[in-house]
C-alpha cells in the first residue's frame, strides 16, 4: 500500500499537475484563437532553459526564478504571436497549425542550438526524499510542486472568473463575433491568452526540469499527454484541461502499480499509451470531454 | 437631424452585393422597423451599420459623423448598440456576466445601470447566477437586450426580437421595446411579426429583395393594401393572429 502512494500516487499527481499547466496553455489558445498550438511543448522547454540559464547567472533557486521566467517567456510568446501567427488571424485553423508545427521545428533548433542537446539537471546528484511515519517518502520537490501547481491553478481561476480580462477571454471563446459586437478590444484578449498561457507553461517546464531534467525535447515528450489532457477535459475548458491534466497524469502512474499480481499491471514503457486509452474511452462516453467542450 | 441615416448603401459579403441602394434614418426618439421577406437583406442592412460587410458606396452617418466601415468595436463605442438576430449571448457566462460585459467599454461604476435592467426584465434576478445557454428562449432574449442596453445607448438595433418565441414572451418583448424607446433610445428594429411591429413603430421600411420598397408611418403601412398582402393577409401571419391578440390582451409585468 505504502509502495501505492510512495512511488505511483505522488509521482502521479506530480505528473498530473505539470499536464495541467500545460493543457491551460493548449485549451485556452484553442478556445480563443481556435487552433491546436504545437509549439505549446517547445514554448515549455524554452521555460525551463531561461530559468536554468538564470540558475547559472544568479544561484537562486528554480521556483523564485519563476516568475521572472513567466515575464520573459510572456514576452517571447507576445512577440512569436506577433510575428508568426496575427499574419493569419482570419485564415483558416489549417493554416495556423501549420504555422504553430513550423514555429515548434524553429524553437526547438534555437534551443539546441543555444544551450545544446545534451541533458542537463536543475540540481546536479539525487535528492533524498524526506520520510514521515517511517514509511511514507515525500521527497520536498514534490511537495513544492504540487502545491505551487495547485496555487496557480487557483490563479487561473480566479483570472477567469473574476477579472475584467479573465471574463472578457470567456466571452471570446464563446463567440468572437458577439465580443467584437460588444465592445470587447480582441488583439487585447489575444494578448491576455497568450500571456496566461505562457505563464502556466513556464510553470509546466520548470516542474518537469525540477522533478527530472533539461532537454530540448522535454516538452514536445509531454506534448502528447497535454493535448490528451486538453481534449479530455473538453476543448477550450480551462477546468476542464486541470481535471483532465490530473486525470491523465495519475492513471499514467497507477497503470504500471502492480495490481493484479506482482508485476507491474502495465509496463512503464507503455505508459505513453495510458492518455490516448483514457482519451477515447471518455470521447467514447462522452464527445464534448468532460466539462462539454467545443465539438466539430 | 437624423440619429442613424443609411445614404445609398450598396454591399454585401465579399464579392456578392447583397444591399442594392439602401436609404433609410432613425430620427431621436423614434421606433423605425424593417420588415421584408426572408432573405431580403434586412438583418444585412444592420450588420452594414456596424461595419461588418464590404460596402461599395454609399454612406452610413451617426449624428452627422460618417461612420462607414467602421469596426465594430469602435461602433459600440459610439454609443450604437446591436442585438444580433442569432448568437447574441454569451452562452457559458453567466447572465450577471452577459450584463457586465454588456458594459465593457464603460469606465464608470455601472451597478446603478445593472439595477435598473434587473427591473426592466425581472424574470432574470433569480438565474443571474445560471449559464445563460441555460435559459429559455425569452429569457435569453432579454439577456440580449439587457446586455445591449448596458451602455445607455444613442440607438439600438434589434434584429427580430420576437422570433421564436412563445405569445406570452413575444408581447412581453414588445412591451419592453416600447418601455426603453417612451425613456428616450430610438430604435431600429427589424420584425417578421409585421402586423405587432407596425403597430408600435414611428415609420416603416419594407425591403425586398435587397431594395427599398415601401416606406412609411407604420399606421399608414398598415392601412395599405399591398403590405396586407404580402405581410399581414396570408402565410404565416395567418397563424399568428390569435397569438397577437393574445400578446396584447397580456397584463402589464
Ligand atoms: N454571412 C453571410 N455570407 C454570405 N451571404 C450571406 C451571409 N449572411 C446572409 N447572406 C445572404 O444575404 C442575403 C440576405 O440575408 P439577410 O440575413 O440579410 O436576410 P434577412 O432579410 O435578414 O432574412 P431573414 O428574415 O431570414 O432573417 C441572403 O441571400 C443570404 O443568403
Ligand atoms: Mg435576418
Amino acid at each position: 500500500m505504502i509502495d501505492f502512494i510512495n512511488f505511483h500516487l505522488i509521482p502521479g499527481l506530480v505528473l498530473g499537475s505539470i499536464y495541467a499547466l500545460g493543457a491551460i496553455g493548449v485549451t485556452l489558445t484553442f478556445g480563443i484563437l481556435r487552433f491546436a498550438n504545437f509549439a505549446h511543448g517547445e514554448i515549455m522547454t524554452l521555460g525551463a532553459y531561461l530559468t536554468l540559464t538564470m540558475m547559472w547567472l544568479t544561484g537562486w533557486h528554480p521556483l523564485i526564478l519563476l516568475p521572472v521566467t513567466m515575464v520573459i517567456l510572456s514576452l517571447i510568446v507576445i512577440g512569436m504571436d506577433q510575428a508568426f501567427f496575427k499574419p493569419f488571424r482570419n485564415s483558416p485553423a489549417v493554416t495556423v497549425v501549420i504555422a504553430s508545427f513550423g514555429l515548434m521545428l524553429m524553437i526547438r533548433s534555437v534551443t539546441q542550438f543555444s544551450w545544446g542537446a545534451q541533458l542537463q539537471a536543475f540540481v546536479p546528484g539525487i535528492q533524498r526524499p524526506n520520510v514521515f511515519f517511517d514509511a511514507l517518502r515525500i521527497s520536498p520537490k514534490h511537495i513544492l510542486i504540487v502545491i505551487s501547481a495547485m496555487v496557480l491553478m487557483l490563479v487561473v481561476h480566479w483570472v477567469l472568473a473574476h477579472t475584467r480580462i479573465g471574463k472578457a477571454m470567456r466571452a471570446m471563446s464563446d463567440s468572437p463575433e458577439l465580443a467584437r459586437l460588444t465592445g470587447i478590444n480582441t488583439e487585447l484578449v489575444i494578448k491576455a491568452t497568450w500571456i496566461l498561457g505562457a505563464c502556466m507553461a513556464a510553470a509546466a517546464g520548470v516542474f518537469l526540469a525540477y522533478d527530472s531534467h533539461v532537454s530540448t525535447m522535454m516538452g514536445f515528450q509531454i506534448l502528447l499527454p497535454t493535448f490528451a489532457a486538453a481534449i479530455v477535459g473538453g476543448i477550450g475548458r480551462p477546468y476542464g484541461a486541470m481535471a483532465g491534466g490530473l486525470l491523465i497524469g495519475v492513471t499514467e502512474e497507477l497503470s504500471s502499480y502492480a495490481w493484479l499480481g506482482d508485476g507491474p499491471l502495465l509496463e512503464p514503457g507503455y505508459k505513453a499509451g495510458v492518455s490516448f486509452a483514457i482519451m477515447i474511452g471518455v470521447l467514447i462516453w462522452r464527445p464534448s470531454g468532460l466539462f462539454r467542450g467545443r465539438v466539430f | 437631424m437624423a440619429i442613424l441615416e443609411l445614404e445609398n448603401i450598396h454591399g454585401g459579403y465579399g464579392q456578392t452585393e447583397i444591399l442594392h441602394d439602401i436609404s433609410m434614418r432613425v430620427e431621436p426618439g423614434e421606433i423605425v422597423v424593417i420588415i421584408g421577406p426572408n432573405g431580403a437583406g434586412k438583418s444585412t442592412a444592420m450588420k452594414s451599420v456596424f461595419g461588418l460587410l464590404n460596402l461599395t458606396s454609399g454612406r452610413i452617418l451617426l449624428d452627422d459623423v460618417d461612420i462607414t466601415n467602421t469596426p465594430p468595436e469602435k461602433v459600440v463605442r459610439q454609443g450604437v448598440c446591436y442585438v444580433p438576430q442569432t448568437g447574441n449571448i454569451f452562452p457559458n457566462l453567466s447572465v450577471h456576466e452577459n450584463l457586465e460585459m454588456g458594459a465593457y467599454v464603460r469606465q464608470d461604476d455601472f451597478s446603478g445601470r445593472l439595477d435598473e435592467i434587473y427591473e426592466l426584465f425581472p424574470p432574470l434576478v433569480e438565474k443571474r447566477n445560471l449559464p445563460a445557454g441555460t435559459l429559455s428562449g425569452g429569457q435569453r432574449q432579454m439577456v440580449a437586450m439587457g446586455k445591449a442596453l448596458m451602455l445607455d445607448p444613442k440607438i439600438l438595433l434589434l434584429d427580430e426580437p420576437s422570433a421564436g418565441l412563445s405569445p406570452k414572451y413575444r408581447g412581453e418583448i414588445f412591451k419592453v421595446v416600447r418601455d426603453i424607446n417612451e425613456a428616450g433610445t430610438p430604435i431600429l428594429m427589424v420584425e417578421q411579426n409585421a402586423k405587432q411591429a407596425l403597430g408600435i413603430a414611428d415609420r416603416a421600411y419594407i425591403l425586398v429583395d435587397g431594395k427599398n420598397r415601401l416606406d412609411d408611418t407604420g399606421k399608414n403601412l398598415l392601412a395599405n393594401k399591398e403590405v396586407a398582402e404580402m405581410f399581414l393577409g396570408g402565410g404565416k401571419t395567418e397563424v399568428k393572429k390569435p397569438a397577437v391578440r393574445k400578446a396584447r390582451g397580456t397584463p402589464k409585468t
